[in-house]
């Protein structure tokens, strides 16, 4: 008998189970709802009166302390951002009982731009009714001593003082520097918003985005007690903030000003390091741009006319720039083919002006072809007169794979690591590459042009001083960086280390090769930067480049024909002294006409200059 | 001819094309109108709770958004494959839930989260649904009420996975997995006799849980039980929600006049607390319509509880509907000072995303199962 009940399953049993089940259910949840209810009244009706006092009375809340953002200065303990104190005014909306009209009255008083009112609306929208919110920032004495005398009738409404970042250099850092701005919603999703709670400014481009974290401190509160209203009655406790750490960067601020005095009126780029540490000691985008007016938000007129200016201002050409190697390839592709033995130094070609495949399917001229070109050249010869013929037969000979692997070794094609965030890798061109993004098998053709610089091969001014660092100490290359130290909350100094990367193995006599063939594009009569670049006290090895932006489709053209925007780019790539390398430098002129020589000379002249000048260090105690 | 659902003049009682359309999409008319206004009135409350940021309303719409594709989305699956897919599921949610316990992300010294790059959730979350589906799809096969060693068996796929949960450490989120699993063995008849011998025991484990709680989780119970002796540490969470509770009086300060929560002194007032933001701007009157709203989506599940069709469809309809009902219980007991802090969201209406998934698709497979009734009834 008990199988059988067992067995089968009787459904309307089992239905009345559960419907009995639920009504169960349901009276538990009838009374826990009116549980609850029975609370709300206990808590909103009988002990309403109690708790009203609670919320009126005098209350307990912790406030915010910004910290002081961490300073940033030059390796001479030059100040390059600070912190300025700002009085901005302010209006708190739940005080205001009509905005509105409170602002038209406020515009008797002082002027308040369409800007101006757009952000405040904006914030409005944002922040809520209870907080103050910013109606017209960075106040002149004039403008607070006006709206003091009229203060009495603008209830709600008030001036706030607050440390704001400055930049005394205005133009020529903010490629290195970046700079901060006011914090938007995205931002403030990215960081811990407890720590930037009363925080309005976060790192935005290049070192103070980078060092976000250590430039902006810990948050510190003060426990206060306030009114309903929110107005401090007495502090409690306070727990101070820790300030961000100051930053002492390698950059030398008068190497600095002077590459961007020897840019003005050019676009492009120059970028020194000290190829003993890899740390950074100008790095310049010109034009530069104020980055000031970005702090407080730039006014949208003002940012459309920086955005759309032919010059691209905005765009960091030292470290997103992608320019062709041209010619101060020549240096690497001939270390690619003594690292390879791909062809002995003595190896001799003749160069009529002119380079015929071997298969007869092409013929590239030599840059001196009207010169029927530069006879008889070897491989140290091949460097300092540039000739083309010589390197598109290395190239010949090495193959695309050889050539950019030891392109890779010496940086390119890759980011650098540079501190200042935001680069751009470069391309050092695969045919597996060209295969993915061009749909194309890669031609011979295709490896002949990067023998000389050109075709798909793309990199940095950055990188193409840190790699020429790295021929100038010999293949032990550091990665650029551009912080020496940071100075901790409670003073201790926190050195930054450089970091060496894997060296590059080759034979002291292919060094020595190389950089004396550099040193011949400066000294011998027709190394090509002799005239453009001259004979200096200090020992400099150097190769120029000259990247073609246009092709005249094998027409005879030259610079003086053609329009501006279509000259060369001109770039060039130095280090000084050959026998202790001190400094090592890249720069590029868009469209600039072989300038770049002449502003290196600037550059390397400013930095001997003020080495020879320099005090001796304070004697330390 | 072929046509799955044919109309049927008592089910279809409004006879509107409007009623038409949504049953054709196995959606239930009433209790998506008990929804939309629920989600309604939340948003509103959120405005205000959110600090007047229209980008926190933004970002609940578009994870309400998501979560109401999910729930359209498991609305068409007819309850008999939900019984098949009910084992693949709650293997699956504890495979995640022992990943997590190895590779999960920390959060808030929890290790709560699985990361998979263009989305962070929460396993536990999944076995809030895969409980109650795995148990009833089994009791379904059984014969009711359960015998004991039916009673082992579920006893064992509930404690599983909440004492996993329980050691990321999430104490809220497993109670509530707890309760989810108690609600299907008590529909299915568990005897009250078993049900006292297991309130005894609990009751004897008392001591012995206490030993086990992480430091945070003694505090809160503490705390609760005395709130007044640490009014700036953590019993400012309870006092501060029940000032702003019992200063909203009858009809409240006024929506965006809260002053307990504009000005911070109710933490989490978008969250966890977001229930005493409503009792401080609305009042009782306002409470009470959160709670009525609550009620209709609760009611409407448990008469489609009541009058499903088979053993599984009752059991895991009614034990949604109850786990729903805690769900809220939990968090507004908390937040009126009746319960210890646990840490669980108030459903629909707190801001955050990954509990409104679960919940969405749980209200998905009570539509389903009001929507693939059959014509006849036993």
């Amino acid at each position: 008998m008990s199988t059988v009940k067992e067995l089968v399953k009787n459904h309307t049993a089992e239905k009345a189970l559960f419907q009995r089940r639920l009504w169960v259910a349901i009276s538990i949840i009838a009374l826990l709802i009116l549980t609850l209810i029975g609370r709300l009244i206990f808590l909103q009706v009988i002990e309403h009166k109690r708790y009203t006092t609670l919320s009126n009375e005098n209350q307990f809340t912790l406030l915010p302390i910004v910290p002081p953002r961490g300073l940033i200065y030059d390796r001479h303990g030059v100040l390059l951002a600070a912190n300025n104190p700002i009085f901005n005014l302010t209006l708190t909306p739940i005080k205001v009982k009509n905005i509105s009209a409170t602002i038209v009255d406020l515009q008797t008083v002082l002027t308040i731009s369409n800007d101006d009112l757009a952000y405040f609306y904006k914030q409005l929208k944002q922040n809520g009714r209870f907080n103050p919110i910013i109606l017209k920032a960075k106040l002149s004495p004039d403008e607070m001593a006006r709206f003091y005398v009229n203060q009495y009738r603008f209830n709600g409404v008030r001036i706030d003082a607050e440390l704001v970042r400055y930049y005394p250099q205005g133009n020529s850092f903010v490629s290195a520097l970046g700079y901060v701005g006011r914090i938007n919603v995205d931002e403030l999703k990215k960081v811990n918003p407890q720590n930037y709670l009363g925080s309005n400014y976060i790192g935005k481009l290049g070192i103070e985005k980078f060092y976000e974290n250590e430039l902006h401190g810990t948050v510190g509160y003060q426990q206060v007690e306030t009114d309903a209203n929110g107005q401090i009655v007495r502090v409690l406790q306070r727990k101070p903030p820790i300030s961000g750490r100051d930053l002492h960067l390698s950059l030398d601020s008068t190497l600095q000003l002077a590459a961007a005095n020897a840019l003005a009126g050019e676009r492009g780029a120059v970028v020194a390091l000290d190829p003993k540490t890899g740390r950074i000691l100008a790095l310049v985008s010109a034009p530069g741009y104020d980055p000031n007016p970005f702090v407080f938000g730039i006014s949208a007129s003002n940012y459309t006319q920086l955005r759309d200016s032919p010059d691209r201002p905005l765009y960091n050409r030292a470290i997103r720039g992608q320019y062709p190697l041209a010619s101060t390839i020549k240096p690497f592709s001939a270390i690619a083919a003594l690292y390879y033995n791909a062809v002995t130094p003595d190896w001799t070609v003749f160069d009529n002006g002119f380079y015929t495949l071997p298969n007869g399917a092409h013929t590239y001229r030599c840059w001196r072809w009207k010169q029927h070109g530069h006879g008889r050249v070897y491989m140290s010869r091949a460097i300092t007169v540039s000739c083309d013929t010589y390197f598109y037969q290395v190239a010949n000979i090495l193959g695309i794979t050889r050539l950019g692997n030891v392109l890779k070794l010496f940086g390119y094609g890759e980011k650098t690591g540079l501190d200042v965030g935001e680069e751009l890798p470069g391309l050092v061109p695969t045919p597996e590459w060209k295969l993915k993004t061009k749909g194309e098998k890669w031609y011979l053709g295709d490896t002949i042009v990067v023998g000389i610089g050109q075709g798909y091969l793309l990199t940095t001014p950055l990188q193409m001083a840190h790699s020429v660092a790295g021929i100038s100490m010999r293949g032990q290359l550091y990665q650029p960086s551009m912080v020496d130290y940071q100075i901790l909350a409670n003073g201790d100094k926190m050195m930054m280390q450089s970091v060496a990367l894997p060296p590059i193995q080759l034979s002291s006599d292919s060094w020595d090769l190389v950089i004396d063939a550099m040193h011949n594009v400066i000294v011998s009569g027709e190394g090509t930067a002799h005239n453009s670049f001259g004979i200096t006290p200090y020992s400099v090895a150097a190769k120029t480049g000259t990247g073609q932006v246009f092709s005249t489709f094998g027409r005879d053209i030259d610079n003086k024909g053609k329009p501006k925007h279509l000259q060369d780019n001109s770039s060039f790539i130095a280090f000084a002294p050959i026998e202790n390398p001190k400094i090592a430098l890249a720069v590029v002129i868009e469209n600039g006409n072989h300038g770049a020589p002449r502003v290196a000379r600037q550059v390397m002249d400013a930095f001997f200059n003020e080495a020879e000048n320099a005090l001796p260090p304070p004697p330390t105690p | 001819m072929h046509y799955r659902h044919p109309p049927h003049p008592n089910l279809a009682s409004s006879s509107s094309r409007y009623q038409g359309l949504l049953y054709r999409w196995h959606l239930d008319s009433n209790l998506l109108q008990a929804l939309l206004f629920l989600i309604g009135f939340g948003l509103v409350i959120l405005y205000s709770a959110g600090n007047e940021n229209v980008h926190t309303v933004e970002g609940q719409c578009l994870r309400l958004g998501f979560s109401a594709l999910i729930l359209v989305a498991v609305a068409q699956i007819p309850p008999y494959r939900l019984r098949v897919l009910a084992p693949w599921v709650f293997f699956v949610g504890l495979f995640l839930l022992i990943a997590v316990m190895i590779i999960g992300d920390v959060g808030k010294g929890a290790r709560r989260w699985l990361d998979f790059g263009f989305i962070r959730f929460q396993p536990s979350e999944i076995m809030k649904l895969a409980i109650p589906l795995y148990l009833a799809s089994l009791l379904h096969e059984k014969i009711l009420p359960p015998r004991l060693t039916t009673l082992f068996l579920c006893l064992f796929i509930i404690l599983v996975p909440v004492a996993l949960t329980a050691l990321q450490p999430d104490l809220g989120t497993a109670l509530m997995l707890l309760l989810a699993g108690f609600c299907v063995i008590f529909l299915a008849g568990l005897p009250y006799r078993y049900l006292i011998i297991v309130a005894l025991l609990t009751a004897a484990a008392v001591p012995v849980l206490w030993h086990f709680m992480h430091d945070y989780q003694q505090q809160r119970v503490l705390t609760f039980l005395n709130p007044e002796t640490d009014p700036l540490g953590h019993g400012y969470h309870i006092i501060q929600s029940k000032i702003a509770i019992g200063s909203g009086g009858l009809f409240g300060k006024g929506w965006l006049m809260g002053t307990q929560s504009h000005l911070n002194f109710l933490p989490e007032h978008a969250t966890d607390f977001i229930f005493a933001v409503a009792g401080e701007e609305l009042g009782l009157f306002g409470a009470i319509i959160l709670l009525t709203a609550y009620a209709w989506v609760i009611g409407r599940g448990l008469v489609i509880a009541y009058t499903a069709q088979d053993t599984f469809s009752r059991l895991l309809a009614g034990s949604l509907a109850i786990a729903f009902f805690f769900n809220i219980f939990v968090n507004i007991g908390m937040v009126c000072g009746l319960l210890p802090v646990v840490g669980i969201p108030l459903p629909l209406v707190s801001y955050g995303g990954t509990s409104m998934v679960t919940l969405m698709a749980a209200f998905g497979v009570l539509m389903s199962i009001q929507t693939h009734r059959r014509l006849w009834s036993n």
